[in-house]
């Protein structure tokens, strides 16, 4: 009766070549990607996919995450199940899951049922999620309800299934129904319970139909699977292998050589691992509830960028791999399969989405890549950049201010030219802390902390030139190229091993950027350097909490996500004022970015709520007195902000105006 | 058809400063830019070979160094970049500057195709003289249109440009017919940037080398010798010393009162 070798073997050969034609199409749009090297430490990376993958460590980071984490352990547990249905499904009787050792079969029947439960209170838990309140509006998709609904019928049918086999059981053998179930119960729970209910004259055909929507169900997930965002359940397991181990806070360098092309404008111009990146988005939207530029209601949705490049993908793919010129342009109108231009100079490079994805994805580096293309190979960007990028050439500072004037901040102090040999530290005292009339007050802070201390430290004065951060994040990398290259050789010519920075652009420039140009250096932020200081005692700030009142502090996004810096900043406040400070709702590697990140400092912004609105309004909300920062652009922001929400008597400082306060009054 | 920018190296006169002994400029490791209004000239060229397929030609008097300017053009999609260099060039003033210079344009419009627009700027940023686009002009016998805004119109076939000149106040309109010499104001247009790929093919392209056996110009007429103007002296006025008033950072409000009654006080401000 039930499995009929002659119509399921055919539907599942076709099932399986559907799904395996999905996949090697997937596969070689992956490969048109160009060569990128993700097989060193091997196991290192293995160690991250299990702990990853398979212990979906991001995944229960969040609420629901448990319930994703048991729906992807109960599918692991039910491909047993599964592999013995089909090959049942093929050669009935011949292969049963009932014809293994007891001692085998007791255990794994019994999680095979309780995995199923499991799996269908997870999907009920998902489907009334998605319906009350989705991640997102858009998750609200007849793709994810098709799939919660297959995989509901799938377990329901194997409830059915082996229910009435139990069933069967019991009224061959004549068992008395009671210690029968009561028995079964203890094999397979839920099926035991449901069998009880099940009327012994409609068995086969309740066998029957559970039998063939078990198999249609199956079949269909099987066929569908590589055609839909579910797809990720094969390649989110290899993205988190291939993840890149170190943080993402660089991006590679270019060779400018006449041949050579610039950025991406078509997708086949990404890496292999950037495409496999598309194809593992589970469409979660943690990395949009996270985007700053999102959030204030900009047109940059980091998901979208991934779908986008993944349609993208499909679409040009076979045009591509005959070399044709693609059909759907990648930088376009913004509409399915295209990015907007709108949207790749929304990005902060705030790093908040791939601090989110539960799989690694890189978005930030992909809309780099695609700011380069248009900087590099179209000249065409916001207007107010034409300035920034003349002047980081022509003067090596974003105001173009001349570069005799770099020592101006200091002129009321004692300062000294940094000396091959004899200086240890060098103070890189940044473009801001050197031009902008505010951080000037930060930068004298530092150098009277580090006279204090006792420090021996100097600087570069007028040689000093940007270190190209926001060109480099604005996809300008000629000339940031052009700057690394400048900087590194002056800093090797002067012996410079170890570096100050008072703005974390520059630190992590120095410390992560340059590296890439060979140079190695000893590169510490303002902050851990104050820190280090106390703890030496070599910087006495006694207690002066009442001076301060409520502070806030706020972590900047090339301290913290970048570079893992949370604790120096907030040590130091906890040294000057006594106690530690206030928290934001969003703080540490959750922090939300002050807005003038990626060069977005030097842009207009004309869609939305303005970020630093948004987070000045947060940082509100614990009523501060203060609000600490230990970054230019921050302090910038921030002071910018206050003005806006006319708040009064809140100001904003730097952590080392804090501890300067606290030490040298 | 070919248009004639013409542009000149200028040191960066922000970063130029003047040595209090010898009241001389100090030049010494100030970079070289070009003139700025040069780059508009320059832009509005090829904006023009954009629309109409004219050929564009970058030229410039200057010491060997000025092909770093020219490599500049090329980047920007000039088609043909020619130094003017030669020891007996040297020391020119705006006289024999232009003499040259409407020397090579002269030499391009008979030897190489007939030139319609010369561009220059209204003026260089270190001599300020505004005299060497006019003085092309009378010497080539073009129409002189100067300080121009805006290109109203400019008709190929009929031969004959219209230009809006930006004045103090006001605006003129005037025609003329080609060829003719524009200097230009910034207002004109926004200088495009410069596109990887063509920076670096223009770092491998060849700037030609115009020197005085090319061009063959009588040399009482050029450089020092052709050159009845000098520079006999420069200096800076003395400036008295400033006073500080306030504290403006740690108090705005009343450093702000301070100050208006300062200037009020000196009537300053339009009351
Ligand atoms: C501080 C200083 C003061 C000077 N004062 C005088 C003076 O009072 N009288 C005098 O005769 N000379 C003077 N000279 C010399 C003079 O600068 C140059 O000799 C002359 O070549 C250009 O004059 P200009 O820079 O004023 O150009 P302008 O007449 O202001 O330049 C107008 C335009 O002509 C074009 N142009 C000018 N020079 C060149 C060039 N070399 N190559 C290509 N295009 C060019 C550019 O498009 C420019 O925008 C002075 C030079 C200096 C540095
Ligand atoms: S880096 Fe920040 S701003 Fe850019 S896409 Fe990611 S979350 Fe959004
Ligand atoms: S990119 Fe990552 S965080 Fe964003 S939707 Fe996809 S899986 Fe989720």
């Amino acid at each position: 009766m039930t499995p009929n070798p002659s119509i399921f073997t055919p539907l599942l050969i076709a099932s399986l070549a559907v799904f395996a034609w999905g996949c090697w199409k997937r596969l070689s749009l992956i490969m048109l990607g160009a060569p990128e090297n993700r097989f060193d430490s091997v196991g290192i990376r293995i160690g991250q996919m299990l702990k990853y993958a398979f212990g979906q460590k991001r995944v229960l980071a969040k609420p629901f995450g448990l319930n994703h984490f048991v729906i992807f352990w109960s599918f692991l547990i039910l491909l047993v199940a599964n592999t013995e249905f089909i090959l049942n499904g093929m050669f009935p009787q011949s292969i049963k899951l009932v014809k293994l050792p007891f001692e085998i079969y007791v255990p794994l029947a019994f999680m095979i049922d309780i995995a199923s439960l499991l799996a269908l209170v997870a999907v009920c838990i998902a489907t009334v999620r998605r319906i009350v309140s989705p991640p997102y509006p858009e998750a609200r998709s007849l793709d994810a309800f098709f799939i919660l609904g297959l995989i509901a019928t799938l377990m329901l049918a194997a409830f059915g299934l082996n229910a009435t086999e139990l069933a069967a059981i019991m009224i061959r053998s004549n068992s008395d129904p009671v210690s029968f179930l009561s028995v079964a119960a203890q094999i397979m729970p839920v099926s035991a319970r449901i069998a009880g209910l099940l009327p012994p004259a409609h068995l086969g055909i309740i066998h029957a139909g559970a039998w063939w929507a078990h198999a249609f169900a199956l079949l269909t997930f099987i066929s569908y699977l590589p055609h839909s965002k579910h797809m990720h359940i094969l390649t989110a397991i290899p993205n988190c292998f291939f993840r890149r181990l170190e943080k993402p806070n660089t991006q590679p360098r270019e060779e400018f050589v006449i041949g050579n092309s610039f950025g991406v404008a078509s997708v086949d111009r990404y890496s292999w691992k950037d495409l496999l990146d598309s194809f593992s988005c589970t469409e979660c939207g943690r990395c949009q509830n996270v985007c700053p530029a999102s959030i204030t209601g900009k047109p940059l949705n980091p998901r979208a960028v991934v779908h986008d490049i993944k349609v993208n993908l499909l679409e040009n793919g076979s045009l591509l791999k005959r070399g044709e010129r693609p059909l759907t342009p990648l930088i376009g109108e913004g509409g399915e399969g295209s990015i907007s231009e709108e949207s790749i100079w929304g990005c902060t490079t705030c790093g908040a989405c791939m601090e989110a994805c539960p799989v690694f994805i890189e978005q930030m580096p992909k809309i780099i890549r695609m700011r380069r293309h248009l900087v590099e190979t179209e000249a065409r960007f916001p207007e107010e950049l034409l300035n920034l990028f003349e002047n980081m050439e022509g003067r090596s500072n974003p105001w173009g201010i001349a570069p005799s004037e770099r020592t101006k901040w200091c002129a009321h102090i004692e300062t000294r030219p940094f000396e091959k040999d004899t200086t240890e530290y060098l103070f890189y005292v940044g473009c801001a802390g050197s031009f902008d009339s505010r951080s000037k007050h930060v930068s004298t802070a530092v150098a009277l902390l580090l006279d204090k201390a006792g420090v021996s430290w100097g600087i570069l004065g007028k040689d000093e030139k940007c270190c190209g951060d926001s060109v480099r994040r604005l996809g300008n990398e000629y000339v940031f190229d052009k700057l690394a290259r400048e900087n590194v050789a002056l800093f090797a010519a002067k012996g410079v091993k170890k570096v100050i920075t008072q703005c974390p652009h520059c630190f992590s420039t120095l410390k992560n950027d340059y590296r890439q140009y060979g140079l190695e250096l000893e590169v510490i932020h303002h902050s851990e350097l104050l820190r280090n200081l106390v703890q030496d005692g070599r910087l006495n700030p006694g207690t002066k909490t009442a001076e301060f009142g409520n502070m806030v502090f706020h972590d900047s996004c090339y301290l913290g996500r970048h570079n893992d810096v949370y604790d120096a900043p907030r040590e130091v406040i906890k040294a000057a004022t006594g106690s530690a400070p206030l928290e934001m709702e969003r703080s540490r590697d959750n922090a939300f970015c002050c807005g003038a990140g990626g060069g977005r400092m030097w842009m207009e912004e004309h869609t939305g709520e303005r970020i630093n609105i948004n987070r000045v309004n947060e940082a509100i909300k614990q009523q501060p007195d203060t609000i600490c920062v230990a970054c230019p652009y921050c302090l910038t922001m921030f002071e910018d902000g206050l003005k806006d929400v006319k708040t009064e008597g809140v100001r904003v400082r730097d952590v080392a105006e804090v501890m300067a306060e606290a030490v040298l009054r | 058809m070919l248009i004639v920018a013409c542009i000149k190296q200028v040191p960066d006169t922000t970063q130029v400063q003047i040595d209090p002994v010898t009241n001389t400029l100090v030049r010494e490791g100030i970079p070289f830019i070009v003139n700025p209004y040069d780059t508009h000239a320059l832009e509005e060229a090829l904006r023009l070979k954009d629309r109409f397929g004219c050929t564009v030609v970058a030229i410039s008097m200057g010491p060997p160094n000025a092909e770093a300017t020219l490599r500049k053009a090329l980047a920007l999609g000039a088609d043909r970049a020619i130094l003017l260099s030669d020891r007996v060039f040297g020391g020119a003033d705006t006289l024999a500057t232009s003499h040259v210079l409407s020397a090579a344009i002269n030499k391009l419009h008979t030897e190489v195709d007939e030139v319609g627009l010369v561009l220059c700027g209204k003026q260089t940023i270190d001599g300020d003289t505004a005299q060497v686009g006019p003085g092309i002009a009378s010497r080539l016998g073009y129409q002189q249109l100067t300080l121009v805004g805006h290109i109203e119109n400019l008709d190929l076939s009929a031969k004959r440009i219209r230009v809006s000149r930006k004045l103090e106040g006001r605006h003129e309109i005037v025609e003329a017919p080609l060829p003719a010499m524009l200097t230009v104001v910034r207002e004109l247009n926004r200088p495009r940037y410069p596109k990887v790929p063509m920076r670096l093919a223009a770092i491998e392209a060849t700037v030609e080398l115009w020197d005085n056996q090319t061009l063959k110009l009588n040399e009482q007429k050029i450089g020092l010798k052709g050159s009845p103007t000098w520079v006999s002296k420069i200096f800076s006025p003395e400036r008295v010393q400033g006073e500080i008033l306030g504290d403006g950072y740690a108090d705005p409000e009343g450093t702000a009162k301070l100050l208006i009654e300062k200037l009020l006080a000196k009537d300053m401000l339009p009351i």
